[in-house]
């Protein structure tokens, strides 16, 4: 079977700025698919270009094996959750909904039928007569949904769905999100700039930074092995040692994350167990953050944070510490930032 | 220790009357208001008014004075064939010219809104309100001069072997006449050039309004770019296109001055008014004239909110 999206080497340049460079992906049918980046990473590019919205410079797009050089968005079976939403504000939400099955010339009472079932699967059931002026933005952002899956489209895109939502409900349409995904089988491919967001919802993420795909895997892979530096340091947060440090801290000399939630804090002195690593240092600073605290250790010039049950921490600043990690939390990888 | 009050009259006249309008905002806001008010209320209703009044009298052919007594009459003259003409001729130009004014307005104001930055938005802005800038009867007598037999117009046919359809052209019932500054058509011409920048404008600030994402959703929801412009790109224009239509309808069934430069002799609504209360002096029937392009934008307007023009706003 073929790949839902695949490109081949595909750039997009605007002027001398190349916004896509030479990108390589494929996405497996039914797979729920993350672009991670910060902002004019690209990916937002990569999802226009799969919706038809630009066309590559280079290289070939497909989708489920069809070449879609040059084919408008209008004759794509893909649609798209804009960032905006961008709902008809003249027509209703019901009228918004059906707006793609009108197109295509379905009767109404058909499409009115479609577009009803669709509001229901995204908890807008009896919303339909209401204007796109009338909602809050969680429910403009289901109506947008809706609009796209009622045209059964082969792949779903979602350009930053949960941006503008505020923390709360963003969660909620992430599980939500997740189980509508699991229910249509429908292949969903989505752009977020909020990694714990590409995290917790993707079975595959890829990660990009100017243009490139610096790193795409499972969510596990790339936060358990962070490629380079900027993954390292873009998909949670983790202790980036330079070469030096991390040999005089027991690793290899090379560029090498520790993520702090590896690292337990003990008394001095303390034993350390086999296959595992220690440092005695500092405790500098001491940031409570609910169910876990972060301090900052200074050990021989090299900070290093440690993230600890908020339950278990005995220490204040100042006190002498002692750092302990499995050896394998040492992740070497590759130095470009 | 003293404890200061939490709230401490301010010194002096001006803090006086800036703490008594802070407390009483609605106090402010009627003063705020009172010259605007009057001003709309006094000088331009009030006027309407007495217009309106006026058209309840009647004008006695005989002794030629206005006869202050309440009376239907004086609309039942614009019943009369002769009046009814100059009505309906009025009405289907104006209606013509917002047309014409439309059809040519949309693309330009489309352009600038979508697709106009920087210096060539400066050039949009500039070449749709440079004509503003200058007389109307300036323009109107050039108008005159390019359109006359003699000019540039009939000059350009000759050298283009075109003089024939220009002929036909003129040849035309109604709409034709001895050259093109004697005919309904240039009164047409003139009329869409003075009012086009009042159809432009609005037409492009509506369409500013609409983001590029709405036109990319309804391509992304299989919407063929004439699609889009029926369903999206059209409806969200019409608020825009009914307020420049606004202008050139009524300033169009208002204007006297044009159709009097360019034009064959036959009236429109606009001359009979001046004519009517000039040297006839038949005040009530002029005002009866008057009251016609009222009623009509009235009805446009109901009709405009029916079909939904304004819903967007």
């Amino acid at each position: 079977m073929s790949d839902a999206v695949r490109f081949e080497n595909v750039s997009r340049h605007y002027g001398s700025v190349r916004a896509v460079d030479g990108v390589t992906l494929s996405i497996a049918p039914g797979e729920f698919f993350a672009m991670l980046g910060p902002s004019g990473s690209g990916k937002t590019t990569c999802l226009r270009l799969i919706a038809g919205f630009e066309q590559p410079d280079s290289g070939g797009i497909r989708i489920f094996g069809d070449d879609v050089g040059g084919v408008p968005p209008y004759k794509r079976n893909v649609n798209t959750v804009f960032q905006d939403y961008a709902l008809f504000p003249h027509m209703t939400v019901g009228e918004n909904v059906a707006y793609g099955l009108m197109i295509k010339g379905e009767a109404r009472p058909d499409r009115e039928a479609k577009a009803a079932r669709s509001l229901d699967m995204v908890k807008l059931g009896g919303y339909g007569d209401r204007r796109p002026s009338q909602l809050s933005g969680g429910q403009r952002q289901r109506v947008a949904l809706a609009r796209a899956l009622v045209n059964n489209p082969k792949v779903l895109l979602l350009d930053e769905p949960l941006g503008a939502l505020d923390l709360k409900l963003r969660e909620q349409m992430q599980e939500e999100l997740k189980a509508l995904q699991q229910l249509l089988g429908i292949t969903f491919v989505f752009v977020t700039h909020d990694q714990s967001e590409a995290l917790s919802m993707a079975n595959r993420v890829a990660i990009f930074n100017d243009g490139k795909i610096v790193q795409a895997g499972t969510p596990a892979d790339v936060y358990d092995k962070p490629a380079s530096r900027f993954v390292a340091n873009f998909v949670g947060s983790s202790n980036v040692l330079a070469p030096d440090a991390a040999a005089r801290l027991g690793g290899l000399s090379k560029w090498t994350s520790l993520r702090p939630e590896k690292i337990a804090v003990v008394d001095p002195g303390a034993a350390a167990p086999a296959d595992h690593f220690n440092a005695s240092g500092t405790v500098r600073t001491l940031n409570y953050q609910g169910s876990v605290s972060r301090l900052t250790v200074e050990c021989d010039g090299t900070s290093l944070v440690a993230a600890v049950p908020s339950a278990s921490v005995a220490y204040k600043s100042g006190d002498r510490v002692q750092l302990v990690w499995p050896r394998s939390a040492m992740v070497t990888m590759d130095g470009e930032a | 220790m003293t404890v200061r009050p939490a709230t401490a009259d301010r010194p002096g006249v001006l803090g006086a009357i800036s703490d008594y309008f802070f407390a009483h905002p609605h106090r402010f806001t009627i003063l705020l208001l009172a010259p605007p008010l009057l001003w709309i209320g006094v000088v331009y209703i009030g006027s309407l008014f007495a217009l309106l009044l006026q058209s309840f009298y009647s004008f006695d052919d005989f002794s030629g004075q206005v006869v202050r007594e309440f009376t239907l009459s004086t609309y039942g003259k614009l019943f009369e064939e002769a009046n009814l003409l100059v009505i309906l001729r009025t009405v289907a130009m104006a209606a013509i010219v917002t047309l014409a004014s439309a059809v040519i307005a949309f693309p330009i104001a489309y352009y600038a809104a979508r697709y106009a930055r920087g210096w060539k938005k400066a050039l949009f802005y500039l070449a749709v309100m440079m004509p503003l800038w200058s007389s109307y009867l300036v323009k109107v007598y050039a108008w005159k001069l390019v359109l006359a037999k003699e000019g540039i117009i009939t000059w350009l046919a000759g050298l283009t072997y075109l003089d024939g359809a220009l002929s036909a052209l003129l040849a035309m019932p109604v709409i034709g006449g001895p050259s093109l500054s004697f005919s309904y058509i240039g009164t047409f011409l003139v009329f869409v050039y003075i009012w086009l920048p009042y159809m432009i404008l609005p037409v492009q600030a509506a369409l500013e309004r609409v983001p590029g994402s709405y036109l990319e959703a309804s391509a992304d929801l299989g919407a063929d770019p004439g699609q889009t412009f029926r369903t999206v790109i059209f409806p969200l224009a019409l608020p825009g296109i009914v307020a420049g239509s606004i202008f050139t309808f009524s300033l169009t069934l208002g204007d006297y001055i044009i159709p009097q430069i360019v034009g064959n002799s036959r009236y429109f609504i606009g001359q009979a008014v001046y004519t009517l209360q000039g040297t006839a002096g038949d005040i009530p029937l002029a005002a009866a004239f008057t009251v016609v392009p009222m009623l009509i934008m009235a009805v446009y307007l109901t009709i405009a909110k029916r079909m939904g023009a304004f819903d967007v706003l």
